[in-house]
């Protein structure tokens, strides 16, 4: 049991980190908290794809470009499957970009209602309702 | 590739990446502009080629099983990104760029009144952004990449919505919302995706469809759909993930929730039929299983909860929301039933809907603009005050009802249809019991717009009111005519959503 676990070390952390953020994501009333939460979240992912791309006694897949011809390749070396990591750099950048737009809108929040706590906000928003009558 | 159907040869070689690269270029430009009527000039060009691309692509793709494939870059697939068009997302992409054209031109008035001058030209770059996101989602054949046009899209829609905080700053808290429910959503896309990437080791979805096929029982591949399933369930607002929807759609400005009302979630719900239809089979138990027992009962579920909730709701853009829900769940009743007439059922009322939710949030869009008016109470009399935008929204109620002679009709009449085919009379019941919810809450609000003198004031500051302008009406009287038009005659739009569904059946994997 133990031994499957450690084998499978990376997974385990991608699916604890990614608990983590779901549960960041739920239990708090912060906004920024909540943002810190789903970035965790999307971290996990990218955890999960890179530990894809490990192949055990795999070398980095870098070639000399120059030295490069048809037949200097052996077919039986192993090499790490680059793809996944480079599929992540793009998940990062979307990562980021969310967390910029999902801040700004906190920043646009904390100036439209002087808070970034969701129950104060809800709470702004409900003696509004009660104000206009809706 | 095949002929070209009506643009010059050497663009409709290249109308697939045109299709979405000039829209997302434009943006930039749209960006830089100082003067919000050249910018909403460049998006209105950009829009429009990405609907000449569309209709291209639309019209290479009417044979049956006809494919066109772009390989990005000159990167041959299945290694480098694809853009494979087939009779499926030929439709989507096609209802997706004219609606968006449709919306563009609506947007003139309505954003100079709701958007202040200095945000306007960034106004049309988000929107550009989005859509040229929610076509590259249409048109890709490839899983990751179409997880990066869809948060394109998503990232263009939150701004989008955020935009309304000058009427109503809750349009900020629903904007965080929906970001925050939106990015779960793609990241459950994302692990999905991932998991069929172990399993395969591709990510074009023609060559994953073929090794999945080949693969048989496999919980990895069977996980990984599970979680396709619930990440686009999320942005298609698929009924109990569907919180987000409401406030997003209510508070956003009116061509915002126009457009995204017509094509965001319609969006999402291709990816479903591409995943569950195409690149998995309906064959493999598994998918049949998840149809049956999930899908369904959840689109069931929508249908009568969503639609008896939009009953009791004050704002009128919220009451359409809720139907919205209760509509996606028609769609997923088709694809619950898992036949070729399901399917067909599911598309067709995709394109309806667009119509008729098209029509009704432009038609409340032009009441926002003259009366300044949100609340259904407020539409009191602008029936008189308004008798053609008034019209117009009572063709949409009442196709959205479903009565005859609307596109409504059609295409309850086809899920009905499928679902005795079927033998689910129950499915039946439940479409009925819907549509009678339906009467009521669309009753509510035709009551108040006829039954009622005119409004002396409107609600805007001043109490003046303003005419109706022509960009309005145009788009709107299009939508109206088109709800009519395909209510007695379907046979256009029944052969799209035929062809369609057996693209997503038949012809997307040689098996």
């Amino acid at each position: 049991m133990i031994d499957m676990i450690l084998e499978r070390l990376p997974y385990v952390a991608a699916i604890v980190l990614m608990m983590v953020g779901l549960y960041a994501l739920l239990a708090t009333g912060n906004l920024v908290k909540r943002m810190v939460g789903l970035t965790l979240f999307q971290t996990s992912v990218f955890l999960l794809y890179i530990a894809i791309g490990k192949v055990f006694g795999g070398a980095p897949p870098i070639l000399d470009y120059k030295a490069l011809k048809a037949d200097t390749l052996d077919p039986a070396t192993l090499y790490s499957n680059p793809l996944p990591q480079v599929l992540i750099l793009t998940a990062i950048v979307v990562g980021v970009a969310t967390l910029a737009v999902g801040l700004a809108l906190v920043v646009r929040i904390r100036e439209a209602y002087g808070t970034i706590e969701d129950d104060e906000i809800a709470e702004a928003d409900y003696s509004l309702e009660l104000e206009k009558g809706v | 590739m095949s002929e070209a159907f009506f643009l010059p040869a050497a663009l409709a070689a290249h109308a697939p990446v045109l299709l979405v690269a000039v829209p997302l270029t434009l943006s930039a430009v749209c960006a830089a502009l100082p003067s919000g009527r050249a910018a909403w000039l460049v998006a209105l060009f950009g829009v429009t080629v990405s609907l000449l691309c569309a209709i291209e692509l639309a019209g290479a793709t009417r044979a049956p099983m006809a494919i066109v494939s772009y390989a990005l870059g000159g990167w041959e697939p299945p290694y480098g990104i694809e853009f494979r068009i087939d009779g499926l997302n030929a439709a989507i992409a096609l209802l997706l760029a004219l609606m968006g054209f449709l919306a563009l031109i609506f947007g003139g008035p309505s954003v100079e009144d709701e958007i202040p001058k200095d945000r306007r030209s960034l106004f049309y770059a988000a929107f550009l952004i989005c859509f040229s996101g929610l076509s590259g989602v249409a048109i890709t054949g490839d899983a990751f990449n179409l997880f990066v046009f869809l948060e394109i899209s998503s990232i263009g829609t939150y701004a989008l919505v955020a935009m309304g905080h000058g009427a109503d700053r809750r349009a900020l808290t629903a904007s965080f919302n929906y970001l925050v429910m939106g990015t779960i959503g793609a990241t459950f896309f994302v692990i999905g995706v991932g998991f069929l990437y172990m399993a395969t080791g591709t990510l074009n979805m023609a060559d994953m469809a073929v090794a999945i096929s080949a693969a048989g029982e496999n919980r990895v591949i069977q996980i990984g759909f599970a979680f396709i399933l619930v990440g686009m369930g999320l942005k298609a607002a698929m009924f109990p993930l569907h919180l987000w929807l409401p406030s997003a759609y209510a508070f956003a400005p009116s061509f915002v929730t126009t457009f995204i009302a017509a094509t965001a979630t319609k969006v999402a719900f291709y990816v479903i039929i591409r995943f569950s239809y195409d690149v998995f089979s309906i064959d493999s138990g598994f998918v049949e299983n998840a149809m049956t027992y999930v899908i369904t009962p959840l689109a069931i579920g929508g249908m009568l909860i969503a639609s008896a909730q939009a009953f009791f709701q004050v704002d009128a853009r919220r009451l359409l929301a809720y139907s919205s829900v209760a509509q996606v769940g028609y769609m997923l009743l088709g694809l619950g039933i898992g036949t070729g007439a399901g399917v067909t059922a599911g598309i067709l009322h995709l394109i309806n809907h667009a119509f008729m939710k098209g029509a009704l949030f432009m038609a409340l869009g032009a009441f926002t603009i003259s009366y300044g008016v949100r609340r259904i109470d407020d539409l009191k009399g602008l029936g008189q005050a308004m008798p053609l935008t008034g019209a117009a929204f009572t063709i949409g109620a009442l196709s959205l009802i479903g009565v005859p002679f609307t596109v409504g009709f059609i295409s309850k009449f086809y899920l009905v249809q499928a679902a005795l085919d079927k033998g689910w009379w129950w499915a039946v019941a439940a479409i009925l019991a819907s549509s009678v919810i339906a009467v009521f809450y669309c009753y509510r609000m035709l009551l108040a717009l006829w039954v009622s003198p005119p409004p002396e004031a409107a609600h805007r500051p001043g109490g003046k009111v303003r005419s109706t302008p022509l960009m309005i009406l145009i788009p709107l009287w299009f939508l109206a005519i088109a709800n009519l038009w395909f209510g007695v005659d379907a046979t256009p739009i029944v052969d799209l959503a035929r062809t369609a569904a057996e693209a997503a059946i038949n012809a997307g994997v040689t098996r």
